[in-house]
């Protein structure tokens, strides 16, 4: 299900050092023209639909259209990410909609703890941070 | 309008790429689960001097296998023996496996999960009820005592839609940001000019800008996925893109390794997952949260049939099982389709009202009942919407509602892995410890050697899809190999202090061979007047399609239900020997398009790996995943021993043996 940019809302990250949907594609599809300053996804049949761009666009300017080998047209998945949830609405081909809101992170942005300067205790056993007394097998 | 015959991306690759050099003492190649283990825990035992960089060939908030997102942790140990687990995962892949390195798993593992919550993944839990909470509802953690939702015996559901940006956060912080190098994919490991079988260094390019980065490195972690793309996909247009596993993965992690001379073990396993038929969205909440069965194409549910049990008779120990080995479901649905009977049809609709059914029994009054529906159909979309978008994408488009009508499923083409329900990979050292078994004979037959998942080469280490013969480690127990090597690597720069290592080629040798595929194309792109069709150069997106056709018609693909033989597999080798020489021929006019090259020619070695392994064990290990119509059975009595395979570099030749498979945990009672 190749992502596709409306030419209307992408601003190419106004030429920014980081294209948002060019820095986050998993599969190196999401380019940047700079001469339009307008995003494109480059290798449509390579796409995973993951929708990161879809995601991460600052601008909202990313969809998703279905596979043309096998999905009827019509339909429609669109996200919208906040930091804490995500919702989801379902347009399906007859016009009927479905929305769905679901949590996806429980602490804020950043806040996730790397255990800095944190020293594990002897580094000729097998035991990892925060681990002691590992069993071995009955 | 312009003639094409110019590069097809916005990045063109000029012919002389800037070279950078870099010396460090560990270098992490991937940006996946496992590489995010091994960054996080690697600064806990590393000394502030040891220099560590992680190079990834995309961007670490998104990429790996977990890159979309997972609606559940598949395993998570907590109240389990861990020896039940070793079970398990022995029988799912008929009992050839590395029973060490699979407990080793499950006793780091839930260690994982226990950080991923309190990094902020919502898990569900169970209230006082019985009833289900997502993960944001207020409850006791994990780590505090918290029940989390299971599905399976091995199984947690989550919330997990940014489960790996979470996972990539703590990982970027503990590394720091400077010391992880996105969008660089490495594509050849290197092997140091003065100590034989010792890694020294990397190779790799930019995709962003042209330049060429060469690593020294003492000791080095190989982590990049699995193999996708290398059999034909039952879509070969757009929808190619919609692998059930992440289309990124080339196979890169066993080429490289296995290039250096790393030995490899149970190449010959595939993973051939049955899925909702195109979107491949996932089926085990499906069977295992709403408890839904599979039809065939006459209604009946075959599965408890008499028939299927005489059949399961057939693979015993591994047919008895509560739960079927995964080969041998695909193998039982194989058999309905081919027999006419399909299509196979998954009751979703049939699944969701038997819960309310249940709940209209019990009393539950209308306005609940609503209620409990709106949760219900709330949780079954989320499975898809998680961690496989499309399939959602699907439905929309042909307007199937999973709650009121059953959904097609199929067996996809196969995949090469193993983390999920497969175990190719390489062969690794175990944990230094007593209990695990002590055997004569090179590394290739041993199972330690100092250094836990160190390959059998000295300083190359891998994790996650890259260690065979332990399947079934999932997105968490990626994580927790990851972590156990981070060790592992700091113990290996302290024992081997005064290594410097050198490469045997120079930086611009290694650039040259890097940028050879650019070089052929603006050598021969005057020849015609379109860049896609040249008489001298092909490129990469022909060559992929061309291994995926040699490999589905005679390796045993979708074409021939998995079925191949002796005769096909040496067809299928000549035909790699080919492709293999004209790879050489790859051109690349722009740096998206030196990606695929590179790509394509790891997973051309990836699955001459995987044939020549099929080829040395005569049987059929895995019914459902591949038949060998010479050899039909499973043959325990000749073939329950591992296949390890060694290139030499030096004298370009492989070397194939049986390798003896030794029980830890007991064999009676075999589950």
């Amino acid at each position: 299900m190749p992502s596709y940019v409306d030419p209307s809302k992408c601003d190419g990250c106004k030429g920014g050092d980081k294209t948002a949907c060019m820095y986050i594609c998993p599969n190196d599809l999401m380019v940047l023209n700079k001469e339009a300053m307008l995003a494109y996804n480059q290798e449509p049949d390579a796409c995973w639909e993951c929708y990161s761009c879809v995601k991460i666009c600052p601008q909202g300017a990313i969809f998703v259209r279905g596979y043309d080998d096998f999905v009827p047209m019509g339909g429609q998945v669109h996200p919208m990410r906040s930091a804490d949830s995500i919702m989801w609405t379902v347009k399906f081909r007859n016009g009927n909609m479905k929305r769905f809101k679901f949590p996806v992170r429980t602490t804020a942005e950043g806040a996730a703890n790397a255990y800095p300067g944190e020293k594990g205790a002897n580094l000729d056993d097998e035991c990892l941070l925060l681990e002691s007394d590992l069993p071995t097998p009955k | 309008m312009a003639l094409p015959n110019k590069p097809n991306g916005e990045i063109d690759a000029v012919v002389d790429p800037e070279i950078v050099e870099h010396d460090v003492d560990v270098l992490i190649v991937g940006g996946g689960m496992a590489a995010c283990g091994t960054a996080f825990e690697i600064k806990k035992w590393a000394s502030d001097d040891l220099k560590i960089t992680l190079v990834d060939k995309a961007s670490m908030e998104r990429s790996g296998a977990v890159a979309q997102g997972l609606s559940a942790i598949n395993t998570y140990i907590g109240e389990n023996p861990i020896e039940n687990y070793v079970k398990m995962v022995r029988n799912d892949l008929m009992g050839v496996v590395r029973e060490d390195l699979i407990y080793d798993c499950g006793r780091h593992v839930d260690e994982s999960v226990k950080l991923f919550e309190e990094w902020g993944l919502p898990i569900w839990k169970k209230d006082a009820d019985g009833e289900n909470l997502d993960g944001a509802k207020p409850a006791p953690t994990l780590r505090e005592g918290g029940t989390p939702v299971r599905t399976g015996k091995w199984q947690i559901m989550i919330n997990g839609e940014s489960y790996k940006c979470i996972v990539a956060e703590p990982a970027k912080a503990a590394l720091g940001e400077e010391n992880c190098l996105e969008r660089i994919f490495i594509v050849k490991m290197l092997l140091d000019k003065n100590k034989a079988n010792q890694i020294a260094g990397a190779v790799g390019f930019s995709t962003r800008e042209n330049k060429v980065h060469v690593f020294r490195c003492k000791t080095a972690l190989v982590a990049c996925g699995g193999a996708v793309n290398i059999f034909r996909p039952r879509s070969t247009g757009e929808g190619k893109g919609r692998a059930w596993y992440p289309v990124w993965n080339a196979g890169s992690t066993y080429t490289m390794c296995g290039q250096v001379g790393a030995t490899m073990t149970m190449m010959e396993n595939r993973f051939t997952p049955a899925r909702f038929k195109d979107g491949y969205g996932p089926v085990g909440a499906w069977f295992l949260l709403f408890k839904a069965k599979v039809q065939n194409g006459l209604g009946e549910f075959y599965a408890n049939s008499d028939a299927v049990k005489d059949e399961l008779e057939k693979f015993m120990p591994y047919g008895a099982s509560a739960v079927t080995p995964t080969c041998l479901r695909n193998h039982l649905m194989i058999n309905e389709l081919k027999a006419g009977r399909g299509p196979i049809y998954m009751a979703t609709d049939v699944a969701l009202n038997a819960f309310l059914d249940e709940r209209k029994e019990a009393g539950m009054d209308e306005k609940s009942l609503k209620k409990f529906w709106k949760h219900l159909e709330s949780e079954a979309w989320e499975d898809f919407l998680d961690m496989s978008v499309g399939q959602a994408g699907l439905w929309a488009g042909a307007n199937v509602e999973p709650e009121k009508v059953g959904s097609e499923i199929m067996p996809t083409e196969p995949y090469m892995l193993g983390s999920h329900s497969g175990c190719c990979g390489i062969w690794t050292s175990g944990p230094d410890e007593d209990w695990v078994p002590t055997v004569d004979g090179t590394r290739a037959h041993q199972y330690k050697w100092g250094y836990n998942r160190m390959t059998t080469v000295d300083g190359l280490f891998t994790a996650g899809d890259g260690v065979g013969a332990s399947g079934h480690k999932f997105s968490s127990g990626a994580h927790a190999e990851g972590r156990i090597v981070a060790k592992q690597m700091v113990k290996f720069c302290r024992d081997n202090a005064d290594f410097k290592p050198e490469l045997k080629q120079t930086a611009q040798e290694l650039a040259d061979e890097v940028y050879a595929p650019v070089r052929l194309y603006n050598e021969h792109v005057g020849a015609s007047t379109s860049s896609n069709v040249n008489p001298n150069f092909c490129k990469p997106a022909g060559i992929m399609m061309r291994l995926m056709k040699a490999t589905d018609e005679y390796g045993g693909g979708v074409a021939t239900y998995y079925m191949t033989s002796g005769k096909l597999l040496g067809i299928c080798m000549d035909l790699l020997q080919l492709l293999r020489e004209d790879a050489e021929k790859m051109a690349a006019g722009d740096l998206h398009e030196l990606l695929r090259a590179w790509e394509n020619y790891h997973r051309i070695w990836c699955v001459e790996m995987h044939i020549r392994h099929i080829q040395f064990r005569e049987e059929s290990r895995y019914p459902g995943f591949y038949y060998r119509s010479d050899f039909p059975t499973v043959d325990d009595e000749n073939w329950k021993c591992f296949v390890n395979s060694t290139f030499n570099p030096e004298t370009q030749e492989w070397l194939c043996e049986k390798v003896e498979c030794i029980n830890i945990v007991e064999t009676d009672p075999w589950i």
